[in-house]
């Protein structure tokens, strides 16, 4: 098992760098000027000492290089040292500037941080608890009224894209109703009961859209996997010992059919991050995704290839998490 | 003699696939939507009098009528008119996506699971790309080759060509997973190995004996592939990376349709509703299709 997590950490090494180059020659090729914005009537050779200055003078592989030595450097040690406080473990150099903002990327992506954690993680973490135990109890009354009735919802949440529930939400609770704000107000502060309201009722529609999705996903692994562990010669004996219905469910074939279900939901985490793309661009909640989608309009590379690498990191760790809990959960899988 | 007359007559097996299709009561209700979509989509216009581009800027914001079905827009232009030509772009793109993403993760699997050599690599690729992170890629992508497509293909043929290889390429991994599984179960079956014994080429072997035995797992694959390029690309075309402006898609009229949600919100709803009428129909499609192909559960 050791041995396992180790070679994997190895590897994950290698393909993160080859992702790393993949986006970057990605980029490479993009017509996209970060100049384009600047007026007409700047001279060419200042232009050009403009493009020096933002650092695109150079060959690709010296960018590419110095890139990842700040991405992997620079930039973790400062983040390091706001976390703890300590000053001393920022290592000097060059940080990653955004062209737009022309502030270090990792002070951005930590300020916009906070409201995709709040509202997509919050999204998650609902669309959990409410997933299993609809799917637990659809499988143990299969072909019931509540079985369809869950399976025709999770259908519906799955096929409904966010980009048409979102306006649907905002039609009825902000425009008919007047309940909830379109737009999400960062600069709330909670520290009332009243603000708490507020933050409340600006995250109500997000969430529900975001749960509603993440919900349909999980709740059909659940049911199948439940089902799946229901035709198990384990279940025929643990009624046969003659346990109540309660434990048989709930402890054997629940824990059982939690080990793929437990895998899948880790595999989602890092859509948490790039998922909420869409769902942030229509209820203006300026997290990570709708930055990556500015600074995409804005040809602002740096953000770009540093917010993909931070979604790819995301993905390949989380894969890693969800092979190795695999493993941790069910003692018949042995990597070694 | 007897047991021929008691016997059932031959027949296709495609026929019991749809008589277990029939069963399921979702997805024959989807077929017949998702069958009316097309047509709709296909057909409509020829009927239709009014074109999805005419401008009529007298008659424009007009709410549903017997001369408008779903009202005008802020130019004039016929809404039904444009939810047909909408439709045709986005249905277009979903199928050809799904073909070549399909097409591709067949290949792959195929491949991967065949001969062993290559398989260590492809599977490698395939694990490298499924840690792609997808969206932001297929909006990077959208925006570098936008420019020098359109100025190759014109703008519609480029961007089409653009956003269905985009889609295709970033959706194949599954499939190939799927696929590559299935095929090396079936390498070890007798009837390989005997079909192999005779001297069949690999070509011959895979083309007659592996891959209609990997159908099935395919044709679910490609319904789900279905819906989701078809959700992508309306993706797409509502962050304003997708086909341009003036060029209907179902996406482009949700994301147009939002800046007058106040005032008729019609306007965004209705090909909202067309998206999800036809992700919904072809999941359930899927859905009775997996049913239908499994032999273990049909016939009984």
């Amino acid at each position: 098992m050791f041995t396992y997590t180790l070679r994997r950490l190895l590897l994950a090494i290698p393909t993160l760098l080859f992702i790393a180059l993949a986006i970057f020659l990605l980029l490479e090729l993009s017509p996209g000027d970060p100049m384009a914005d600047m007026p007409l009537t700047i001279p060419p050779e200042v232009r050009e000492q403009m493009r020096l200055a933002l650092g695109l003078g150079e060959a690709w592989y010296i960018r590419f290089g110095k890139w990842l030595y700040m991405f992997s450097v620079v930039e973790p040690s400062h983040v390091l040292a706001n976390m703890t406080g300590i000053e001393s473990l920022a290592v000097e150099g060059q940080r990653i500037i955004s062209f737009q903002s022309r502030s270090p990327v990792a002070d951005i992506i930590a300020q916009r941080l906070p409201q995709t954690l709040w509202v997509v993680g919050l999204s998650y973490i609902l669309g959990i608890l409410i997933a299993v135990p609809i799917g637990v109890y659809s499988a143990y009354r299969q072909y019931s009224w509540f079985d369809q009735l869950g399976a025709f919802v999770s259908m519906v949440g799955f096929s409904l894209p966010t980009f048409f529930t979102g306006p649907l939400l905002i039609l009825i609770f902000s425009i008919w109703l007047g309940w909830f704000p379109i737009i999400y107000d960062t600069t709330l502060v909670v520290d009332s009961w009243h603000n708490l309201g507020l933050q409340i009722r600006q995250m109500a529609m997000p969430v529900f859209v975001l749960t509603l999705y993440n919900a349909a996903q999980i709740n059909r692994f659940m049911r199948a996997s439940m089902l799946d562990n229901f035709t198990q010669d384990y279940v025929r004996t643990a009624r046969a010992k003659g346990m109540t219905e309660r434990v048989v469910v709930l402890v054997h074939v629940l824990r059982n059919s939690m080990i793929p279900v437990v895998t899948v939901i880790a595999l989602g985490i890092p859509t948490i991050f790039t998922g909420a793309i869409i769902t942030e661009q229509i209820f203006r909640v300026n997290g990570l995704g709708q930055l990556l989608i500015i600074a995409i309009y804005a040809s602002d590379l740096p953000m770009v290839l540093t917010l993909s690498m931070v979604f790819a990191i995301l993905i390949v760790g989380f894969n890693l998490i969800a092979d190795l809990m695999y493993a941790l959960l069910d003692p018949r899988i042995r990597y070694d | 003699m007897t047991d021929i007359a008691t016997a059932r007559p031959p027949r296709n097996q495609w026929w019991d696939v749809w008589d277990q299709f029939k069963t399921h009561k979702g997805a024959l209700v989807g077929m017949i939507v998702f069958l009316f979509i097309v047509f709709f989509c296909f057909v409509g216009p020829y009927i239709w009098p009014y074109s999805a581009t005419y401008i009529d800027i007298r008659s424009r914001n007009q709410g549903f009528s017997f001369a408008h079905p779903m009202g005008t827009d802020q130019l004039g232009r016929d809404i039904f008119a444009r939810m047909m030509k909408g439709g045709q772009v986005s249905l277009a793109v979903g199928i050809v996506a799904m073909v070549l993403s399909v097409f591709l993760g067949t290949m792959i699997g195929v491949l991967a699971g065949y001969f062993r050599r290559v398989d260590g690599l492809l599977m490698r690729l395939t694990d490298l790309f499924l840690a792609l992170p997808l969206l932001p890629l297929l909006l990077v992508m959208s925006m570098l080759f936008r420019q020098p497509l359109a100025s190759i293909f014109g703008v519609e043929t480029g961007i089409f060509l653009l956003i269905v290889t985009a889609i295709a390429v970033t959706s194949w991994m599954r499939t190939a997973r799927v696929v590559r599984g299935d095929v090396l179960a079936l390498k070890e079956r007798e009837y390989v190995l005997a079909a192999r014994s005779i001297g069949t080429p690999p070509r011959r072997l895979i083309l007659r004996h592996i891959l209609p035995n990997v159908l099935s797992p395919v044709m679910v694959s490609a319904t789900l592939m279905l819906a989701t390029a078809i959700i992508t690309e309306s993706a797409l075309s509502f962050l304003g990376m997708g086909f341009p402006p003036d060029f209907p898609t179902w996406g482009r009229l949700v994301a147009d349709g939002i800046d007058y949600m106040q005032q008729y919100p019609s306007r965004a709803m209705l090909p909202g509703i067309f998206i999800s009428l036809t992700v919904l129909s072809v999941n359930y499609i899927g859905d009775g299709l997996r049913d239908a192909l499994d032999p273990r559960i049909r016939g009984r």
